[in-house]
């Protein structure tokens, strides 16, 4: 009977111990948006860290900012041609880093619900193929900032 | 005697060879970036600047200008490339007041003379944006051989636009002289800049 109860005890750990979720097992550093005039797209960086033992899958990201958020590569073709191509995800590897730098993935974020400045934070919120989600603040940087 | 006037003279042409070598080496090799001094044709265009005002390449005159196409709905490449730049600029101190950044928009139905002054002041005071009839864009794309191609329209009608990343830099007299791409370092840029800006210069 205490053995039983132990082992039920155990069983209701295990799925805990497993079901990190995506979200959870996500470290976000160095986040910021390259804030544009007028209401042009602008870019968002960050930096995601997987610090669990499975891969992470983001499959969209949103903000109470702005209208649109989507995620985004820039790469440039054999001729030397500069291309932005949609992506419908990303998957930051188990224990790995991808990192959301100008010129490679970023977030492309439109239609701002108002003005912002340098020195703002705006919060951006991650959606992982598991259902759950990590809130990041992002500071905004003026046109010309560089890393 | 005979022998050592001989080797004087020997001495004399060696070191004379060596000295013609060391300086076609330097003549050779000033610039890090790539050199296309008589591969590109002379600056000539026929656009409107950001201020609204018909311009021609001849405003340039007396000005090394860097040309570089682009268009303001780039969140990423374009913005990188003018924050690049702005830096350049600023190290570059007094001399930049001798340069001017081009900044051609490829994409002139959404890229009003308004929109593009507000977008170059953002990154420096030397940058212009230019804009204008489509196919005097696409003239001066086909002058330097920099392709650019509208991207099918995504939800809401809105698009991007591929389109070449290099920057042409021309010397103060329009002629075209070096070619950089994003990935070259500042530190080039600089360096070769500072040749084309400085007086007596290589111009």
């Amino acid at each position: 009977m205490k053995r039983h109860a132990l082992l039920a005890w155990l069983m209701t750990l295990l799925p805990l111990a497993a079901c990190a979720t995506q979200a959870e097992q996500i470290k976000a550093g160095y986040a910021w948006i390259r804030l544009l005039p007028a209401d042009l797209p602008a870019g968002g960086y960050v930096l995601l860290n997987n610090q669990g033992t499975s891969n992470a899958i983001l499959v969209s990201a949103q903000s109470g900012t702005y209208g649109s958020v989507m995620l985004h590569q820039s790469s440039t073709d054999t001729r030397g041609s500069d291309t932005m191509r949609m992506l419908d995800h990303l998957t930051i590897p188990a224990h790995g880093q991808v990192a959301l730098v100008p010129a490679s993935y970023h977030l492309m974020l439109q239609q701002a619900k108002h003005p912002l400045k340098p020195g703002d934070k705006v919060d951006i919120t991650l959606n992982f193929a598991d259902g759950s989600h990590l809130q990041i603040p992002f500071l905004v940087r003026p046109a010309n900032a560089t890393d | 005697m005979k022998l050592s006037r001989f080797a004087r003279l020997v001495c004399l042409l060696i070191a004379g060879i060596m000295l013609a070598a060391c300086q076609r080496h330097d003549e050779a090799a000033p610039w890090q970036l790539t050199d296309i001094s008589g591969h590109m044709p002379d600056l000539s265009f026929r656009l409107t600047d950001d201020q609204g005002k018909a311009v021609t390449a001849a405003d340039y005159h007396g000005k090394v200008t860097l040309l570089y196409f682009g268009y303001t709905h780039c969140p990423d490449v374009c913005p990188l490339t003018l924050a690049h730049l702005h830096v350049v600029m600023q190290r570059l101190g007094n001399l930049a007041d001798g340069a001017r950044i081009l900044f051609v928009s490829v994409d002139p139905s959404r890229d009003t003379p308004e929109a593009l002054h507000a977008y170059a002041n953002a990154f420096d005071p030397r940058v212009v944006g230019l804009t204008g009839a489509p196919s005097d864009i696409e003239s001066l794309t086909k002058r330097y051989r920099a392709a650019f191609s509208r991207e099918p329209d995504k939800s809401g009608g809105s698009y991007d636009v591929s389109h070449s990343s290099g920057i042409y830099i021309f010397d103060a007299n329009g002629h075209a002289r070096l070619l950089a791409t994003p990935e070259d370092s500042q530190d080039k840029l600089i360096h070769d800049l500072h040749l084309l800006l400085s007086p007596g210069g290589a111009t």
